[in-house]
């Protein structure tokens, strides 16, 4: 059975053009970047090439990137070096609808005696940009809001914010995970201070993150350790994996600026408009002018994600969903019940996620195979018929 | 990924015994759309008062619909009385077994199950008793003594797999808490009327570890132990041959008898020379 990989927001496909930049260095270049020799200093000098590739990517210099093992290690050591560098102030600001990378390092930060506002959305998953305004002070040490969210795919103005919050002594950090290659990205254009990213969002492998340092922002390291990283993470570096970022990162750029996602975009609208189309009861969860062309998050009502997933399993279709059952927790996703998605619509939601290799015939096979499920899955529920005769009086 | 079992996965992709029964015998309904499961069970009886049919509608995940599927099944040809011994357990077992944080979905089977007898036996349908502890997912103080009794529950964490209780906010974690305390509070003594040893049987096993163990050692610098009484945790002792002289006796006695007779009889034994 052929997979039909719609759940990109997870991870990705590592590029081949990436397997192949990356594998040399597992094999025969296994030089220690420190090290004297030019055996270990040629790997140096494709660690630089890398750097400045994942700069290139979000309008960075080289210097501003530290490489990191992960998008959380990023939103840790940016969090935690915000706070250390502004001990005098004990107030911290995110969203409601953070990655729990960032939610639950804040929760954790609240029991340790910051005071915490957790910005609110509207129902399209929208900042409440007044309630973040009213809520900062003098106090306040760090604001960390994502770029796009990962379940809805919906943009949080990042420039617009960063650039009013700039000049108040306020280290503003966003997690941008989901966001660089799929969206273009210059970071001078902005007052971002901290910027996350990770690897296998973007086509390269698990376990290779970035940390984007604005210069003159105050930084203290998480590992401490050598001088890797000009002493900002200790360790010794992750040198295939690095060289497999800065690749995905050029292949990025390159996608970007052929215009790829325009594509992808459509895909994800043909695949859309269809299951809307061909099943009643279901709407999509977020702003959807807003928001990443490869995302979509679609509410079936009255149907629980859970099962829906597992059917699609069959037919080999990868999807992930909002809903409780998935997790193990009992609570339909934070991001949703944020967006107050009602819970009959919050249990049945699936997010669709595509990449640069999907195709048309997948999308096809999408649309044809999800509508049986839906419905079969209605037609055991003891709520459906009651629903029918409700919408139809 | 869920570690379903192949009878749950089955159960699941053919469920049996989907739909109504129009004129059914018994109808229980438990579960609610907002809590992410429902189910309503129904069965129809023979005239022997035997279940003949019995239907199912559900909404939920895999695990839900599968124990729904498996309750219809295992209640055919049963009396209502043999129906109700029906615990979640069994519908765990019969599919194999479930994961843990799944275990409310057997649950529901059962509650569905006793609430449709309730409903066939013309009792009104029972208030809700009990207080509710768990707010976010209505669950009273009754509903979790009683699923902490049945599965020998000891945690918080279990509580909340078997029936969502402490799932949500998390406030009413302190009284669950007291709850299961109260239970294993009451429970413990009655384990610890089973003593690990009677009196005979201390004083026999202390006699056979000093001739099999401890002289043996002794004899090797030709000394001796014999044992003299026991008083409940007390051991009385005295030392012959060489080590009657000895003026390392003591150290012996501490070190070595008493630590090798509590590995071999029981942690507090305290010995002593006389």
């Amino acid at each position: 059975m052929n997979v039909i990989y719609l759940d990109n927001n997870a991870t990705t496909k590592v590029a081949p053009e990436v397997v192949d930049a990356m594998l040399p260095y597992l094999s025969e270049y296994y030089g220690n970047p420190s090290s004297m020799h030019s055996f270990g200093g040629d790997v140096a000098d494709k660690i630089k090439k890398a750097r400045e590739n994942v700069a290139n990517l979000i309008g960075a210099t080289a210097d501003e990137i530290v490489f990191t093992s992960c998008g959380t290690e990023s939103d840790s050591t940016a969090i935690r070096a915000a706070v250390e560098s502004n001990p005098d102030r004990k107030h911290i600001v995110t969203s409601r609808v953070e990655h729990p990378a960032v939610k639950n390092l804040y929760e954790t930060l609240s029991k340790k005696g910051y005071r915490v506002t957790f910005v609110p959305v509207d129902n399209q998953g929208h900042l409440d940009l007044d309630y973040l305004y009213k809520n900062l002070s003098n106090d306040t040490a760090v604001v960390s809001l994502m770029w796009a969210n990962n379940e809805t795919g919906v943009i949080f103005p990042i420039e617009e914010i960063s650039q009013k919050i700039k000049d108040r002594g306020i280290v503003f950090h966003t997690d941008a995970v989901q966001a660089v290659g799929k969206i273009p990205i210059d970071i001078n254009e902005t007052g971002v201070d901290l910027l996350s990213l990770t690897g296998h969002k973007l086509h390269a492998p698990k376990g290779i993150g970035a940390l984007y340092i604005r210069k003159g922002t105050k930084f203290s390291p998480f590992m401490i350790g050598g001088h890797q990283e000009r002493g900002r993470r200790g360790g010794t570096e992750n040198v295939a994996s690095i060289i497999a970022l800065g690749k995905a990162a050029e292949l990025a750029q390159k996608h970007l600026d052929e215009d790829g996602y325009a594509h992808i975009g459509r895909l994800r609208d043909k695949l859309e408009t269809s299951l809307l189309n061909r099943i009643s009861h279901s709407m999509v969860n977020g702003d959807r002018k807003h928001r990443l062309l490869n995302t979509t998050s679609i509410a079936f009502e009255y149907v629980e994600g859970e099962a829906i997933l597992l059917m699609m399993n069959e037919h080999g279709i990868c999807a992930s969903s909002g809903s409780a059952c998935t997790s193990g927790s009992l609570e339909p996703s934070h991001v949703l019940r944020a967006m107050g998605v009602p819970f009959t619509a919050a249990h049945g939601s699936i997010r669709f996620s595509l990449s640069r290799y999907t195709t048309e015939e997948e999308i096809d096979a999408v649309i044809e195979k999800t509508p049986p499920i839906i419905e079969r899955l209605r037609s055991m529920s003891p709520f459906w018929k009651e629903a029918v005769k409700l919408a139809a009086v | 990924m869920w570690e379903y079992t192949d009878k749950v996965k089955d159960h699941f992709l053919n469920p049996r015994n989907v739909g109504v029964i129009e004129d059914a015998d018994g109808v229980g309904e438990v579960g609610s759309l907002s809590c992410g499961d429902a189910l309503t069970f129904y069965f129809k009886l023979d005239e022997n008062g035997k279940i003949k049919e019995s239907k199912f509608q559900t909404f939920g995940c895999a695990s839900a619909i599968a124990s729904s599927s498996a309750l219809t099944e295992m209640v055919k040809g049963l009396t209502l009385e043999e129906a109700k011994n029906i615990t979640n357990e069994d519908i765990a077992e019969y599919l194999g077994g479930l994961p843990k944080e799944k275990m409310h979905c057997s649950v529901m089977g059962r509650d569905a199950l006793e609430k449709a007898i309730t409903c066939h036996l013309g009792e009104p349908e029972k208030e809700i008793e009990g207080k509710i502890v768990c707010e976010c997912f209505g669950v009273t103080d009754l509903e979790i003594e009683r699923v902490v009794k049945e599965n020998h529950l000891s945690t918080i964490e279990e509580v909340t797999d078997y029936v969502k209780a402490g799932g949500g906010c998390g406030n009413c974690h302190d009284s669950i808490q007291e709850i299961i305390d109260t239970i294993l509070g009451t429970e413990r003594p009655v384990k610890k009327k089973v003593p690990v040893l009677t009196n005979l049987q201390k004083i026999k096993l202390i006699e056979e570890s000093i001739e099999r163990e401890i002289n043996p050692n002794l004899k090797k610098d030709a000394g001796r132990l014999e044992l003299v009484d026991v008083d409940g945790n007390r051991v009385m002792v005295r030392f012959g041959g060489s080590c009657a002289s000895c003026v390392k006796s003591p150290v012996t006695l501490k070190h070595y008898v008493e630590s090798r007779l509590r590995e071999l009889v029981s942690p507090e034994l305290e010995v002593e020379e006389v």
